[in-house]
């Protein structure tokens, strides 16, 4: 039981990941395309390529905080307790970013547009950041079980807590540069197509040495999850590279579709691997899933929501998906 | 400097993150009704709009949806960061209790996805979907708000009425019955008390803005209807209120009789209290100032024993389960305000249902309009104190019976630092919704074409493409 919730949670986590991820890196994007006359056209991009379901997308962390809570509350309080300034820092950034970003589509005049759009990206790359090194402080084995606290700075900030941070901020903006290739392309935006290739190239690039670093990081710092990532997910690893090189020579050459999955498939399997390495560990080397767990009756409310919630919002979802594609379609924009 | 250090490390985190969780929810609060009650709202005109071809209702339906996305954007950041907050400021609390505490917000999670969800397809569906479609897309978003609300309310009600689960010798959770977590005992009612009051505040909130365009001369037939949906729905459930909050009031004074003598400011248990208006505890017990009305809070709390009824005081709980003496007068104040505003609003409704029933029309004069225009805020006051009366009256504990909130605090010493950081974000963050949902106002009533992609709900806009299509389109 406890280990179908801890899928559950892998599930949730890689999904913010993949999700929230693309429109944080967005958010990176925003911040670097210069200033109001140089960046006007990757915006306009960027703000088109936001889905429209962007603000939901918190709705996995609240779920991903929802399962800590119930399933493995002391882990959760030691989490809490441990982590209280990178976790303050991204609750900040969420209220600044999601703020800036509904704002900046509600307002007109150009210097508001300029303010609320400084306040989305800048917490676009802050917000990443702080989650990464939260990764990295579970990781790393610095969050103690027992519902105590942990050193309230060295628990992120630490060479594995900075990898993950960066490599956070170096993903989301990769993964968003391969949707916003995507996106240029289908509004028949040559230039910004190639615009956001050149980037994500770079971004790939950066996510490569940034990883090739981690190994030697990783190696001296969280010898359990660098165990389990050279032993037991080695496979998931193997995987997130070769859908990285894969997504890598697509972007190269110009392909016209597969990029953007790859892109995906790379970011969700290497945040599975992280999972895969600490098992059976919640919180590596001191508290396993099966230790932590709360009484049967709350796992299996997990589930029965996590039923619940395929029933009752996927078919939305679908629908919402369905209207967006066929908004977009030129005949009906018009 | 290392005294300064010394000093900042030495503050007591219990009072900030008392504070902070106060701040944070009272701001999240305001934003709740709107978007419980005002897609219902959009609904009624919407309805209006097809059924008789009403061009005024279709044109306030279209607005107000995109009003709504606005507030739902900030309540929904508003509400990740409450969801931050337990772990944050309550790591104890949750480390014992998340396990049935927990429960219900697993439930919330679905029902405010779907209300997203669907706000968001609403909003497209305008231009997207046939007339009567796109009207059903929208009955979800209702019922998400009501669900999603009861949940929320669910959990706060666990707190005052702990029950569904099994502790052993050592005080851990070994057993959840997570039925009996979320139909707790104080649930049902709490949860009709926050749901009726997200419609009466709601409605008075928005029926207060076209009351005071028309005070300013703007008393055309599209702000006539926008103000006769949503005050008849707030006035309707006025008092519906009475009875519900009567019904609540008489849960507290069977199950939480510590609350209720802070509440009715009793200090020794006696028959035949008299209900206090205004007035204040002093530390020695003795109660000075105010309007005593004699045995009024003996007959309320049982009138089947009338003004023998017994009331519990403050001295039948040791000093420390019970509240302090400056939080009973904060508790007893609260509540003069939410009964005394909330009956001057019934009694507002009142007005307008007897001149619609002797004139068939809305009330037109002036100092109807004035207090139509006060009833939003004071509607939302009321709605505050209803929540300064049941948190700070269950104080010191925050599960009653079990857990004291001083047991709960995190103890990181670096909470004022948040809490002054979140105070600066939400001032920014209030003033700049307002400001924007009144630029939205401005635009539209200076004729400026409609769209759907400037809402943050709303479609992509297509790049480079001049909004281009007229308001009110097919």
């Amino acid at each position: 039981m406890s280990t179908a919730v801890a899928i559950v949670l892998m599930v949730a986590i890689v999904a913010y990941a993949v999700f929230a991820g693309a429109d944080f890196g967005a958010g990176f994007w925003d911040l670097v395309a210069g200033g109001a006359g140089r960046g006007a056209r990757p915006r306009a991009v960027i703000e088109h390529s936001i889905g429209p379901v962007w603000e939901a997308n918190h709705v996995w962390l609240i779920f991903v905080f929802a399962v800590l809570w119930t399933s493995f509350s002391q882990a959760y309080a030691s989490i809490t307790l441990t982590l209280f300034v990178p976790l303050a820092i991204a609750a900040l950034g969420i209220v600044l970013r999601g703020a800036g970003f509904a704002f900046r589509k509600s307002v007109q005049r150009v210097e508001y547009r300029r303010v609320f759009g400084a306040a989305f990206a800048l917490s676009s790359v802050i917000v990443p950041y702080a989650l990464g090194s939260i990764a990295g402080a579970i990781a790393s084995g610095r969050v103690p079980a027992g519902g105590r606290a942990g050193d309230p700075v060295s628990s992120w900030v630490n060479p594995t807590s900075i990898l993950g941070g960066v490599l956070a901020v170096a993903a989301v903006a990769y993964l968003a540069a391969a949707y916003l290739v995507w996106d240029a392309r289908r509004l028949s935006d040559a230039a910004m197509a190639a615009y956001f290739r050149r980037r994500a190239v770079a971004a790939a690039a950066a996510v490569a040495v940034i990883a090739a670093v981690g190994v030697f990081v990783l190696r001296a710092d969280a010898e359990y999850v660098f165990d389990g990532l050279t032993g037991r997910a080695l496979p998931l690893v193997i995987l997130s590279v070769a859908c990285g090189i894969g997504a890598l020579v697509l972007l190269v050459r110009d392909a016209a579709r597969g990029g953007r999955l790859l892109a995906v498939g790379a970011v969700a399997s290497i945040v599975a691997a992280w999972g895969v390495a600490q098992w059976p560990y919640l919180l590596p080397e001191s508290l396993k899933v099966s230790a932590a767990a709360a009484p049967d009756a709350t796992l299996i409310t997990v589930l029965v929501v996590v039923g619940l919630a395929a029933l009752v919002v996927l078919p939305g979802f679908v629908l919402l998906y369905v209207l967006d594609q066929r908004g977009l379609l030129p005949e009906e924009s018009s | 400097m290392s005294t300064l250090a010394a000093t900042l490390a030495a503050v007591d985190p219990v009072p900030w993150a008392r504070g902070q969780m106060a701040f944070t929810l009272a701001f999240h609060i305001i934003l709740v009704p709107l978007g419980v009650s005002w897609a219902f709202f959009t609904l009624i005109a919407n309805y209006r709009a097809l059924k008789h071809d009403d061009r005024d209702a279709l044109l306030l339906a279209q607005r107000w949806s995109k009003y709504m996305a606005v507030t739902f954007a900030v309540g929904a950041v508003t509400g990740t960061v409450l969801s931050f907050e337990f772990g944050l400021l309550w790591p104890r609390f949750m480390g014992q209790w998340g396990e049935a505490f927990g429960i219900p917000f697993l439930f919330e999670g679905i029902f405010f996805f779907t209300e997203a969800i669907f706000i968001t397809i609403y909003i497209f569906g305008w231009r997207r979907l046939r007339p009567w479609t796109h009207f059903w897309t929208g009955v979800p978003i209702v019922l998400a708000g009501i669900f999603g609300s009861a949940s929320v309310v669910a959990a706060n009600a666990w707190m005052n009425a702990p029950t569904g689960f099994t502790l052993d010798s050592s005080g851990t959770i070994v057993d959840v019955d997570p039925w009996r977590v979320i139909f707790n005992d104080a649930m049902p009612l709490q949860a009709a008390h926050m749901i009726i009051a997200a419609y009466i505040v709601g409605g008075f909130l928005v029926a207060s803005v076209y009351a005071t365009g028309m005070l300013r001369g703007r008393r055309d037939r599209y702000h006539r209807v926008g103000f006769i949906i949503a005050f008849s729905v707030a006035a309707a459930m006025t008092p519906v209120q009475l009875v519900v909050g009567d019904a609540l009031a008489r849960w507290v004074y069977d199950n939480q009789p510590a609350k209720f003598a802070a509440i009715e400011l009793v200090p020794e248990t006696a028959s035949d209290v008299p209900e206090t208006l205004l007035g204040r505890l002093n530390d020695d017990g003795t109660v000075s100032g105010g309007f005593a009305i004699p045995g009024l809070a003996s007959w309320l709390s049982d009138p089947s024993s009338g003004r023998d009824t017994v009331v519990q005081g403050l001295d039948a709980f040791p000093a420390d389960e019970r509240p302090t003496t400056r939080q009973v007068n904060i508790v007893h104040l609260s509540w003069d305000v939410m009964v005394g505003l909330g009956t001057l609003l019934f009694l507002l409704s009142v007005w307008y249902g007897l001149v619609w029933a002797v004139r068939r029309r809305m009330p037109r004069s002036k100092w109807f309009l004035r207090a139509a225009a006060a009833s939003g805020v004071l509607a939302v006051i009321t709605m505050e104190a209803g929540w300064v009366v049941t948190e700070v009256g269950r104080q010191p504990w925050i599960v009653y019976g079990h857990m004291k909130v001083e047991d709960a605090a995190t103890s990181n010493t670096g909470v004022w630092i948040m809490f002054v950081a979140v105070v600066l974000l939400y001032t920014a963050l209030g003033v700049t919704t307002v400001l924007v949902l009144r630029g939205m106002s401005r635009r539209w009533r200076r004729g400026d074409c409609f769209t759907d992609d400037d809402a943050p709900y709303g479609p992509r806009a297509p790049a480079g493409r001049a909004p281009d299509e007229q308001e009110v389109a097919p």
